[in-house]
């Protein structure tokens, strides 16, 4: 026992030491890939609206003048300090950018990763262990849909039947005026805000202008789920410690649920981590169609202003969000499958 | 002498009365046992009319080339057969038919009763869980009653029967080594102290040492379990090693069965013959192996269906089914060349040519 829990350290203690080369290499290449980009930021930003004079002295304030290394250097400082400078274009504190969109594309993300468990899991689960039946076609054809159907289709869809005709729900935004208004501000994720503040008011608004979007991305997402759980779940059942656990005369509910359900929801982890860092930045198709104040959507429209400061700074955060996603993975992995800790 | 009558088609059950001879108080009766795998071309007969009977505390071995069904006996008499197989006949133990019992009840005496051990050990413990888990699992299947520190004494004692020392018994299974899988694997088929254990290739995965100490481990265990055991190998060594009698299967039959010493002295069935002298030993100078290979068992030939490959195949052997000959005592042998003599039709016992083989082989 106590031999395990070394190991568990020791692995854990590897993970972590390995997380500084990773996050090194990840910001020399955004660092890079800013870079290559021909022509210079300032002026494929601001170029015509200024004279050059204020574009020179932009230039000079943004650190663009000095030797290439100078401002490698500068910006593994920024970095590391959280200091991620101003948007070329609007002038905005970008560390402002990321703490209030990320907050909304966490919150999205977050609720639409645990619909798309919720749904994706029982209905792997249960067309894994009836493959073949008719149960199992009907829930891998809804896996197929909801993974092929284009999430702008499926969120008009959903605002026009339950916002619309039903007016059951609101169909954009991340909650009303008043309520962002109100609500202290305190961790950046309005859910959690509203949920602090104790107003119950105010969280039920949050949740209500949550749902549609997260059911639009959890849908998407859950067809992914739903096929990887039921082709392990049917593996899984036609293993040999399944046969062994039944010559045993272990009870086929008990088979079913400690041996082959486990087992095979250990892969599941990883992909959901996956599936977690891509939501983070690709929900940019939801973001819009739900005027979801997210990162994703920012990280557009900077793209398009040409705003170099705004994207590498977006750009730096994913990049963080997908490391610090990938270890917990890998720590989730560690304490759910022995094997993984050596 | 007692004749059997032949069968050539499926016979009903009314037809076996008690055959005299049958040693009474035995603790598996295996009657006619059939079992077919439904195939798109055809049902695959892998087990085709067997009978055997096992006593309390006895080993019997099953030996044949890969193939002739011998996994699929050993999975029949416990009900695990896969989905698709069907069985007719009667397995009787302890004056059940485990064939005619509702799955329930059969999934039930699977681990009190009956046990498997199996050929690879490697895969059969579930990768997430302690060994400690697993033993726990099964005690709590079966005896719900018993506490904690009981399913942990009864867990370490029977662990130390077969060498695994108390101090791993908190470890996962990819900590051990195949050798202590497998001493795992029957360690647990045993904690339950079933009265029938099938053994199906023990120590095919293993290697050459590892396979002495796995079977010495059986063999005592066999004194101190009493237990019954079905020995599945192809290794005909284990066999004189390890059983009390033996059983030679071909293509779904049993052709030969008896006191192991005296079916290795004197073996009756040309395929056992066969078959003793492909083994290998020091004093080997050349490799001796059987022409051709087992029958298709969804086409198998007709009559005797060892006849394409027998070096004293007769006229008679490709025509007519064998029948099953008791020699004195436990001895079985299904061959022409031992009777019975007055059924054999005219001019049968007359060599059968290898043209004729080679026809009877390709029709």
């Amino acid at each position: 026992m106590a031999r395990q829990s070394g190991s568990l350290r020791t692995y854990v203690l590897t993970r972590l030491v390995l997380v500084i080369p990773m996050v090194w290499i990840l910001l020399t290449m955004v660092f890079v890939l800013m870079r290559v980009a021909p022509g210079d930021p300032v002026t494929a930003s601001l170029g015509g609206r200024l004279s050059p004079a204020d574009l020179a002295a932009r230039r000079e304030a943004l650190g663009l003048d000095r030797p290439l290394l100078v401002q490698y250097v500068d910006y593994l400082r920024d970095v590391l300090t959280f200091n991620f400078g101003r948007t070329i274009t609007d002038n905005r504190p970008i560390r402002e950018i990321i703490v209030d969109n990320g907050g909304a594309t966490l919150e999205l993300s977050i609720a639409a990763l645990i619909v798309a468990v919720g749904i994706g899991l029982p209905f792997g689960l249960i067309a894994g262990r009836y493959r073949d039946r008719v149960v199992d076609v009907v829930l891998r054809l809804f896996g197929i849909i909801t993974y092929a159907a284009p999430v702008f289709f499926v969120g008009l869809l959903l605002q026009l039947v339950v916002s619309q005709r039903l007016g059951l729900l609101p169909s954009s935004g991340q909650a009303s005026a008043i309520v962002q208004a109100t609500v202290p501000t305190k961790t950046h994720i309005l859910a959690l805000d509203a949920l602090i503040s104790g107003d119950s008011y105010a969280l039920w608004d949050v949740i209500k202008h949550l749902i549609l979007p997260a059911v639009t991305l959890g849908l998407l997402v859950c067809g992914v789920f739903i096929r990887l759980v039921r082709v392990n779940v049917a593996q899984t059942l036609q293993g040999d410690y399944i046969e062994a656990a039944r010559a045993r005369g272990i009870g086929e509910r008990k088979v079913v649920v400690q041996h082959a359900f486990r087992n095979a929801l250990v892969p599941v982890i990883t992909v959901m981590g996956l599936q977690a860092a891509l939501l983070l930045g690709g929900a940019v198709l939801t973001e819009n169609t739900f005027n979801w104040p997210g990162l994703g959507s920012q990280l557009i429209a900077y793209l398009n202003g040409r705003d170099y400061a705004a994207v590498q700074g977006i750009i730096t955060v994913f990049a963080l969000a997908v490391v610090v996603i990938s270890l917990l993975i890998d720590f989730v992995n560690a304490l759910v499958d022995p094997r993984v800790r050596y | 002498m007692t004749r059997r009558p032949t069968r050539p088609t499926r016979p009903t059950r009314p037809s076996r009365p008690n055959q005299p001879g049958r040693p009474t108080g035995a603790l598996l009766d295996v009657r006619d046992l059939r079992v077919w795998y439904g195939t798109a071309r055809g049902p695959v007969r892998a087990v085709d009319g067997v009978s055997l009977e096992l006593r309390p505390g006895e080993v019997l071995g099953l030996v044949g080339e890969s193939g002739c069904g011998k996994s699929t006996l050993g999975r029949a008499l416990l009900g695990l057969l896969p989905g698709g197989a069907a069985v007719d006949g009667e397995i009787r133990f302890k004056d059940r038919d485990l064939v005619a019992m509702p799955r329930k009840e059969l999934h039930a005496l699977r681990g009190p009763e009956l046990g498997l051990i199996f050929q690879e050990p490697m895969t059969r413990l579930n990768p997430l869980m302690k060994i400690s888990q697993h033993f726990a699992e099964t005690l709590k299947t079966h005896h719900p009653a018993l506490s904690k520190s009981e399913i942990r004494e009864r867990t370490v004692e029977v662990l130390r029967h077969v060498g695994i020392p108390p101090s791993r018994v908190d470890n996962f299974p990819h900590e051990f080594s195949g050798g202590m899988r497998q001493r795992i694997m029957i360690a647990l088929a045993l904690v339950l102290r079933p009265a029938f254990v099938v053994a199906d290739e023990p120590t095919t995965a293993l290697d050459v040492l590892v396979e002495a100490q796995i079977l010495r481990l059986l063999a005592n265990l066999r004194s101190e379990f009493d237990t019954s055991m079905l020995l599945i190998t192809h290794n005909l060594g284990i066999v004189a090693e390890t059983c009390d009698r033996v059983a030679v299967m071909y293509a779904g039959k049993i052709v030969e069965l008896g006191d192991a010493r005296d079916v290795f002295a004197e073996p009756k069935h040309p395929y056992t013959r066969e078959l003793l002298r492909s083994t290998i030993s020091l004093s080997t100078t050349g490799l001796h192996y059987i022409p051709g290979a087992p029958p298709d068992l969804a086409d198998p030939p007709a009559a005797c269906r060892f006849h394409p490959r027998c070096p004293e195949a007769m006229r008679v052997c490709a025509d007519v089914n064998p029948i099953e000959m008791r020699l004195g005592g436990d001895r079985r042998v299904l061959c022409w060349l031992h009777g019975p003599h007055d059924r054999v039709p005219a001019g049968g016992t007359e060599r059968l040519e290898r043209e004729a083989i080679s026809v009877a082989d390709e029709a």
